[in-house]
């Protein structure tokens, strides 16, 4: 058969990939100015950490002996001196602190998101799937957990093991994904009695596989949504923590660790220690929130 | 010909617990399926007809082990899938597919159309190769008439009649020899189920299909079934031969589904006699003493309420102790607004 122009176009048109339900909420996302701020505002604060250090004058270990003693006076910001956002009470580069403030902050973030995404879908989907006693079982721990105060078990933490990042990282992380697992068991509860998973047990494919394949893909959205919630959230736990000195440890430093220098020499005058750090807290987290937002208007049209 | 698929005495019960009951209180138990038997022949369609809630979807879930059911399942009377674990179960399940109710919402929406076809085989037959499973998997597309240059567009993109094409194809990929349909035309249109049916029969035609074909549609199980089973609150009513269900049906509740099925013809609809039938299902929790129709029957007599009538009879089985056509003083002039 010869197939006319019209046919042809109308063939190839067919054989193009078919629209994902993702690409469709990537569009609406894109729609969506108060998010596509939120990413511009995020772009800028990830790329101030990803290469500030290549725009600063001064490394963050270097003291400049020519403001110490006189902060006050000579450690403004400043082009002329090098220090873009002044220097801290030592005479360190305040703009360098700050991009590796930035960076630490973000990675608590980021990594203690994940670990709470990754062990809270699981544990939830797998409550969800199997339902009845196991369910009873493993949300009533879930139930235990909550009921601890988990900023006193974290300070425990880091005051028994030490002051290390590695803890802070597990701390976090570990601690935040009771929350998650209640979310995702809760979609999952929903999920497993529609036909596709019926269909897919019917044919016979084992319980992980149907976890995997069939309902994480569909718990993705609401999981998204969330990230995005929880690291601001992550972030400020830890700059809370570090703000009472008990996270982060110099030389390294995070934001919240400069917020509470800065906070505690602002009587002297020298209002850029706060000021600088502070910004860059609210950018971030002024940026993922509105990405927060814009995914869960994306991903879930109907609930507006 | 020995049958493919003989059920024995099947039930599934479900039980019900209440709020506030303490884990000590006996649970009551909702009868779904209560004694249903029936032989299915290689090739042949069975249809299963009855209200909703009579069980007809859980019957079909009970033979595979969906659900908890007790009874017997032989399976080419070799086998009783009821006895086997979820694991022997699983080379049976590749024998026995299932289409569903819901074109759209029983396919994956974060799948491919190609991934959602490929399923079972991925399943049942890892050895297969990916290039040979995509390319059966663009053949079984031709085959339910599919496009096969679809294959990586998603379940949304498709009308309902095509998705449960799709349904179809996924089912039949792994050459079944029994196909459970769950109703799988009442969500389309009438259209779209005369295109889904016609192209059933030819795929049953052409693979020699088993078929257990549940509706509540009775001109939809007549065009598809050889024999057609009546389910009322989870028994069996009556069960024969299409020609001899439809033309004499001897039990008062196949008689009042048939007389309520519309004609297509005003003057005739108006000229129906209709076989009353009063009051509502009665509560599958705390069904009624001997026959569970007698409440709603127009025959009913003080007898029925003793005796469970079994369904009894070679071909021609009908549960009742009172059977037969209606007699004129028992039917109604059908009332048309």
């Amino acid at each position: 058969m010869v197939m006319t122009s019209e046919q042809r176009v109308e063939a190839s048109e067919l054989a193009g990939k078919g629209r994902s339900p993702w690409a469709d909420a990537r569009r609406r996302f894109f729609r969506n100015k108060a998010a596509l701020m939120g990413l511009v505002i995020l772009g800028f604060v990830v790329a101030f950490a990803l290469f500030g250090n290549y725009l600063a004058q001064w490394s963050n270990e270097e003291l400049d002996y020519n403001v110490m003693g006189q902060i006050v006076e000579l450690g403004g910001p400043s082009i002329a001196s090098g220090h873009y956002f002044g220097t801290d009470d030592l005479g360190r580069d305040l703009f360098a602190r700050t991009v590796q403030g930035t960076q630490i902050s973000l990675a608590v973030g980021l990594v203690g998101a994940f670990i709470a995404c990754v062990v809270g879908t699981l544990y939830g989907a797998v409550a969800g799937y199997f339902g009845g006693r196991t369910d009873s079982i493993m949300m009533r721990l879930v139930d235990i957990f909550m009921a601890v105060p988990y900023m006193f078990v974290l300070i425990l933490l880091l005051v028994m093991y030490g002051r290390s990042i590695t803890i802070l990282f597990a701390g976090v992380g570990l601690i935040s994904w009771v929350e998650m697992a209640r979310i995702v068991r809760g979609q999952t509860l929903t999920i497993k009695g529609r036909e596709f998973v019926e269909a897919a047990r019917a044919t016979g494919v084992s319980a992980p596989v149907i976890i995997l394949r069939h309902i994480v893909p569909n718990l993705l959205g609401v999981i998204a949504v969330y990230a995005t919630l929880l690291v601001p959230l992550m972030i400020l736990t830890e700059s809370f923590i570090s703000f009472l000195g008990l996270g982060i440890q110099e030389p390294l430093t995070s934001l919240g660790a400069l917020i509470s220098e800065g906070a505690g020499t602002i009587a002297y005058g020298t209002t850029w220690q706060l000021g600088f750090p502070l910004l860059f807290f609210c950018l971030t987290l002024f940026g993922l929130f509105f990405i927060g937002d814009g995914l869960r208007d994306a991903l879930d049209p109907k609930d507006r | 010909m020995s049958p493919l698929l003989s059920v024995r005495d099947l039930h599934v019960k479900f039980p019900i617990t209440r709020a506030g009951d303490m884990p000590w209180t006996k649970p009551r138990y909702l009868h779904a399926v209560n004694g249903v038997s029936f032989d299915l022949e290689p090739g042949k369609t069975l249809g299963v007809v009855g209200e909703s809630g009579c069980g007809k979807s859980t019957l079909a879930r009970g033979l595979i082990q969906m659900v908890p059911a007790t009874g017997q399942v032989n399976w080419r009377n070799e086998t009783d899938l009821l006895s086997l674990s979820p694991r022997q179960m699983k080379p049976f399940r590749s024998e026995i597919q299932m289409v569903f109710q819901d074109p759209l919402a029983s396919l994956n929406p974060r799948m491919t159309l190609g991934q959602i076809i490929a399923e079972p085989l991925k399943t049942h037959r890892p050895d297969v190769p990916a290039k040979e499973r995509r390319a059966r998997v663009a053949q079984m597309m031709e085959r339910v008439g599919l496009l096969p240059q679809m294959i990586n567009r998603y379940p949304h993109e498709f009308s309902g009649g095509q998705c449960q094409r799709i349904g179809i194809a996924r089912a039949l990929i792994v050459e079944p020899k029994l196909l459970i349909c769950d109703e799988p035309v009442s969500a389309l249109d009438v259209s779209i189920q005369a295109q889904v049916i016609e192209l059933l029969k030819e795929l049953q035609r052409d693979l020699g299909l088993a078929m257990i074909f549940i509706a509540h549609d009775l001109s939809v199980v007549k065009n598809i079934s050889d024999e057609v089973m009546v389910l009322f609150l989870g028994r069996i009513m009556e069960k024969a031969p299409k020609a001899m269900l439809y033309d004499q049906p001897q039990h008062p509740y196949t008689q009042a589904l048939l007389s309520a099925v519309p004609i297509p013809d005003p003057i005739a609809e108006r000229a129906k006699q209709i076989v009353p039938m009063t009051g509502d299902m009665p509560s599958p929790m705390n069904p009624p003493s001997g026959c569970v129709f007698r409440g709603r029957c127009p025959r009913a007599q003080a007898d029925c309420a003793e005796v469970v009538p079994q369904p009894d009879g070679d071909l021609h089985r009908v549960a009742c102790i009172h059977p037969g056509p209606m007699r004129e003083s028992e039917l109604r002039q059908h009332e048309v607004s």
